[in-house]
């Protein structure tokens, strides 16, 4: 027999002012199963939890209903009080007296009314309650690092370095991402391999940390603390432990003319390669695709000129399974190339370049040594034209956004130029000049003044070839939108940051969500910008949107700290409030009926199947079954279920249909 | 499937050229073609600087006729009347008021169920699946195709090839043997609109379109647009004045191209009527 | 009708409309007080039967609201909670239900001055309409029938 207390709060004079509190006990008092019904001017003062901790053993409670503020602000204090007084806390219910009646109507008989139908309502409920557990589940201290460029590399060394072991998985044949390809980097122009590469041989070196090149993710499953994923190493087809790096065979490979990746395709490479010099594994791979021996079956150059007979032609894929605690997901993402933009000549005319490809040419260890000449044919070009926001903001492409890092390296690039190119016109075209960042606007500022850079504010809207010129046409708006024409050696186009190819499959793997263009999406813009909607799973860098080196930085190291976190538990605690299909004797099961409508409607993937077989192995029934680490209590799945087999505790079908009643009908 | 045709005022003047062609390819295709009965102006330039209400009412009559002709689609070879009616259509099936509003000044009941094609909608809709075996003169000529303005935007209501370097045309000419050559002014300015008040521009914008081209090595212009054609062709002799030059390459009509290679006469295609002369070999 | 103090309850989320409730008592708003909230953990956990309950214990009126689209704190529960109105709509409209006497509507957890707002608009429309008896009527007499 349930045994219910009631106790009425004054909130000081927040609720008694308007509120006749001594009828609400009475009345309360007088219905069925209430055995106390009493009133205070503070519940939640010690005083006040101590009243509720005394009553409960007095009067041997089975249920306790606060009626005092909101449950958004008290509900942990008055349950944790239930506990301490033995008590299961998920018996105590709060009514909403201040929020939701005195603060909100004037003092009379019909506040006083409403007031008593709100607890009336939260006594019926709080009847339905039963004791449920915390749910607990174990952590498994390891993180998996998706990704070898910078961001993934600071969150890789920060979470090492908290002691933890780290996975990293990166999907090329080495570390360093785009940050690798750089050149310089603003706003202080040191170099970008000089200040990475000790970081790519830490991460390679640290003892916590396992690196997996030329690899994938394959599969992830499982849920926070307990991810089991699948690796796919793709076979190198070396072996990498007899394997010296030596290069020799990189210098004998008779077939040399394969783009470069590194390079972004201004130069060429070997089949077998290692990406580039100060490359993380140094050792190189095999690329299967171009290789002549795996196009026409013979050739073996590479095996025969090794001096320790690494070559292993045959080796297959590796599949590795892991358990996981934390996965980090910094895999970055891509620029826009050349051939996007018909209006510039898709990718036609060879001295119309992206940044990247920019980085490349001015890079010191880049197809030109540095030097900045004209692909097509080597020449130096004496005018040159920058366009930022080549894609980006242009809703007419698709891309409505701001790509954040072209303005500062469209200065950066101009910059360049002029520091190689003395006598040479650097024009840039620009919408904005968005230069929000420590010493940024300063740098820009420097182009401009110290470097002589030539900003023109407006739209580039077309460029051709005529008579071995590239033609640039726009329009200088801030000489009232007067037509401009300059007549260019070459052409860098500051194209929009994209998200990087395989994200919506790795996404969709991960059932973590992205947006409308393929970018990671954070479970909160504001609050949650390192997390994602899956517990347990975080971002780090430009995978989530375009971002500088110091904001990849600093996410990943925020990444890091919240993998951190949940290794510093031994297991994680969670609010038992999740839904749950029924079970019974055989041979029923469950009233639930297999048809699995619930599973797409589920956010979290949290609804797996569980089959009831017979002993000879046969399928007796297939139901329903929710995984209790992943539910995060929502109960989409219960007004859904059509069997009404799903139940959500804390507000099952039983309590809330009481609370309707209750509120509707005078007992 | 009943297909009618909306000539607009430059169909049947400086473009009538044009209109012969297109009759002539739908004789010769067994294509039935209608003409809106009672039609009106579109509207075009003008009106919808002027008077909103009056920039769709035209092309709402129009409209509103075909739908009571039993269109299922009206032809509109002209690149500016197709593009009054297919803004016209687009803004009144989004918004029932303004439908109601036009309706009323129109004194006509507009649904907004006839569909509105263009000129290379129709030509790859009933000719060019039925073009094998009918080229006789394959047109084996290096060409660049004008598309101008009003053909392909604004994007968005049109939603028809894209924007930058349009393709529909090439296709179309790559198919009777011609030579399409990339060239960067397929949708540049000719002057349009100045045609009458302002021809120094129109000589100086149309000029550098055809300077290009024939710098390219193309041997003709195609286009799809009386305007366009009017600007390239009928105001050459300005044009040669403004530049200093001797411009020559003809401008041919897609629908004149596309009759050449199928043997109609010159005289049946309206090749006689242009202002430079025509000569396809 | 105009001593009728119609009977209206709320079913809204816990995240947003829940707390764009409590912001309304912060702010001391004042509102209709013949409105009462039921607490769920999303729309999307609200059973469209419970409306039919509710009409027939009596409700005059009913309010179902959550968090703006995009904005649900569980990522998708209140698209759900939204087509599920919009089939569940159709067929009360179909069964002879007043659906005039539904509000649905998204009022998020900053939004304490458009909470008030529902609950007058909705609590003078029911006024306007007057008591539902009529789907009361039906049940018992139905009830009645069966016994």
């Amino acid at each position: 027999m349930a045994r219910i207390g009631v106790f009425i709060c004054h909130c000081g004079e927040n609720i008694s002012a308007t509120v006749d509190c001594a009828k609400v006990a009475e009345t309360i008092g007088k219905l069925r199963h209430v055995v106390l019904s009493t009133e205070y001017k503070y519940m939640c003062s010690d005083p006040g939890q101590t009243l509720i901790k005394d009553a409960i053993k007095e009067y041997n409670l089975t249920g306790v209903v606060v009626s005092a503020c909101s449950p958004r602000m008290h509900e942990p204090t008055f349950r944790r009080a239930c506990a301490e007084a033995g008590l299961n806390p998920y018996m105590c219910e709060m009514a909403n007296l201040r929020e939701h009646c005195s603060w909100v109507h004037e003092k009379n008989d019909i506040t006083t009314e409403k007031a008593i139908d709100i607890v009336r309502t939260q006594v019926e409920k709080v009847k339905l309650n039963y004791a449920l557990q915390p749910i607990k589940v174990p952590v498994t201290r390891r993180a998996l690092v998706i990704g070898g460029g910078i961001a993934g590399i600071q969150a890789a060394l920060d979470i090492a370095n908290t002691g933890h072991r780290v996975v990293m998985v990166e999907r090329s044949p080495s570390i360093g991402g785009h940050m690798s390809q750089l050149s310089e980097t603003f706003p202080t122009l040191d170099c970008s391999q000089c200040i990475l590469t000790p970081r790519m041989v830490e991460v390679a070196q640290h003892p916590n940390i396992t690196l997996y090149t030329y690899a994938e993710v394959e599969s992830v499953e499982g849920f926070i603390g307990n991810f089991k994923v699948k690796i796919r190493k793709k076979a190198k087809s070396l072996d990498e432990k007899i394997c010296t790096g030596c290069g020799l065979c990189t210098t004998k490979c008779p077939q040399k003319k394969i783009p470069n990746e590194f390079e972004q395709g201004m130069g060429n490479r070997p089949a077998i390669y290692i990406p580039f010099p100060q490359a993380v594994p140094n050792k190189p791979v095999i690329d299967r695709e171009n290789c002549t021996y795996y196009i026409k079956g013979k050739c073996k150059v590479c095996e025969i000129v090794c001096p320790t007979k690494a070559i292993r032609f045959d080796q297959p894929d590796e599949i590795l399974d892991l358990d996981i605690g934390a996965i980090v997901i910094a895999t970055g993402f891509d620029v826009k190339h050349a051939d996007f933009f018909p209006e510039y000549g898709y990718g036609k005319y060879k001295d119309v370049i992206d940044g990247l490809q920019f980085e490349r040419l001015a890079s010191a260890s880049g197809p030109t040594s540095g030097a900045i000449l004209r692909p097509s044919d080597g020449q130096v070009p004496k005018n040159i034209v920058f366009v930022a926001c080549a894609g980006s903001r242009d809703p007419a492409k698709g891309i409505e956004y701001c790509s954040k890092i072209c303005c500062m390296y469209t200065a950066k690039h101009a910059m360049l130029y002029k520091h190689k190119v003395h006598e040479g016109k650097a024009y840039i075209f620009y919408m904005d000049i968005r230069a929000a960042g420590k010493n940024y606007e300063e740098f820009v500022r420097r182009a401009i003044e110290e470097d002589h850079v030539e900003y023109v504010r407006g739209r580039i809207s077309t460029i051709y070839e005529k008579n071995g010129k590239l033609i640039v046409k726009g329009a200088d708006t801030l000489l009232g939108g007067q037509p401009v024409e300059v007549e260019a050696d070459m052409v860098v186009l500051a194209t929009a940051g994209v998200a990087n190819s395989g994200a919506e499959e790795l996404a969709q793997k991960l059932h973590v969500s992205y947006d409308s263009h393929k970018f990671f999406a954070e479970a909160h813009p504001k609050l949650k910008p390192v997390e994602t909607n899956t517990a347990g799973i975080f971002l780090a860098g430009a995978c989530q949107n375009p971002k500088d080196i110091p904001d990849s930085v600093s996410q990943a190291s925020g990444a890091a700290v919240k993998v951190a976190g949940l290794f510093s538990q031994d297991e994680l605690t969670r609010e038992p409030l999740v839904a749950q299909v029924n079970r019974m004797a055989p041979p029923l099961y469950s009233t639930c009926v297999g048809c699995f409508l619930c599973q797409p409607v589920c956010p979290y993937q949290a609804i797996e199947r569980e089959e009831f077989k017979a002993r000879d192995g046969k399928l007796i029934k297939a139901v329903a079954k929710i995984n209790e680490g992943l539910c995060q209590g929502c109960g989409t799945c219960v007004a859904l279920c059509r069997s009404k087999s799903i139940d959500l505790h804390g507000y099952s079908n039983q309590q809330v249909y009481a609370e309707v009643m209750a509120l509707l009908n005078e007992y | 499937m009943k297909t009618g045709i909306y000539p607009g005022c430059s169909l049947n003047g400086s473009a009538r050229d044009y209109n012969e062609s297109v009759f002539a390819l739908a004789e010769a295709f067994g294509l039935e073609l209608e003409q809106v009965s009672d039609w009106n102006c579109c509207g075009a330039t003008a009106a919808h600087n002027l008077n909103k209400d009056l920039s769709l009412a035209l092309p709402a009559r129009i409209l509103a006729l075909a739908e009571k002709n039993g269109m299922d689609e009206i032809i509109v070879p002209c690149a500016a009347c197709y593009n009054r009616l297919t803004l016209t259509q687009t803004e009144l099936r989004k918004d029932p008021e303004l439908r109601n509003h036009v309706s009323g000044i129109i004194e006509m009941d507009y649904k907004g169920t006839s569909g509105i094609i263009n000129v290379i909608e129709w030509i790859d809709k009933y000719i060019t699946p039925n073009l094998e075996g009918r080229i006789v003169i394959p047109y084996a000529h290096k060409v660049a195709c004008y598309y101008g303005c009003l053909l392909v935007r604004p994007h968005k209501v049109l939603n028809y090839d894209r924007p930058e370097d349009p393709q529909s045309m090439d296709l179309v000419m790559s198919k009777i043997g011609a030579e399409p050559i990339y060239y960067p002014f397929k949708t540049e300015c000719c002057g349009a609109g100045l045609s009458i008040s302002r021809t120094d521009i129109v000589s100086k914008l149309s000029g550098k379109i055809i300077e290009d081209a024939e710098s390219r090595g193309a041997e003709a212009i195609i286009v799809a647009c009386p305007m366009c054609h009017s600007n390239l062709d009928m105001r050459r002799n300005d044009i040669n004045k403004y530049w200093g030059k001797e411009f020559k390459i003809p401008v041919i009509f897609i629908t004149q191209a596309i009759g050449h290679a199928i043997g109609l006469t010159d005289k049946k295609i309206g090749l006689k009527r242009h202002f430079v002369d025509v000569k396809i070999s | 009708m105009s001593d009728f103090e119609p009977k209206i309850v709320a079913f809204v989320c816990n995240w947003c409309t829940y707390a764009g409730a409590d912001l309304t008592g912060t702010s001391r708003i004042k509102y209709s007080p013949n409105v009462k909230i039921i607490r769920f953990p999303c729309t999307g956990r609200i059973d469209f039967m419970l409306l039919l309950k509710a009409f027939a214990n009596g409700a005059d009126g009913i309010i179902v609201s959550g968090c703006h689209p995009n904005d649900c704190h569980y990522t998708s529960g209140n698209f759900h909670a939204k087509r599920r109105w919009i089939m569940f709509r159709e067929l009360m409209e179909f069964m002879g239900i007043d659906t005039n006497r539904i509000t649905f509507s998204w009022v998020s957890a900053a939004e304490g001055a458009k909470w008030a707002e529902v609950v007058n608009t909705t609590s003078a429309r029911i006024k306007e309409l007057g008591p539902y008896v009529s789907y009361k009527e039906l049940v018992n007499r139905s009830i009645e029938e069966e016994v």
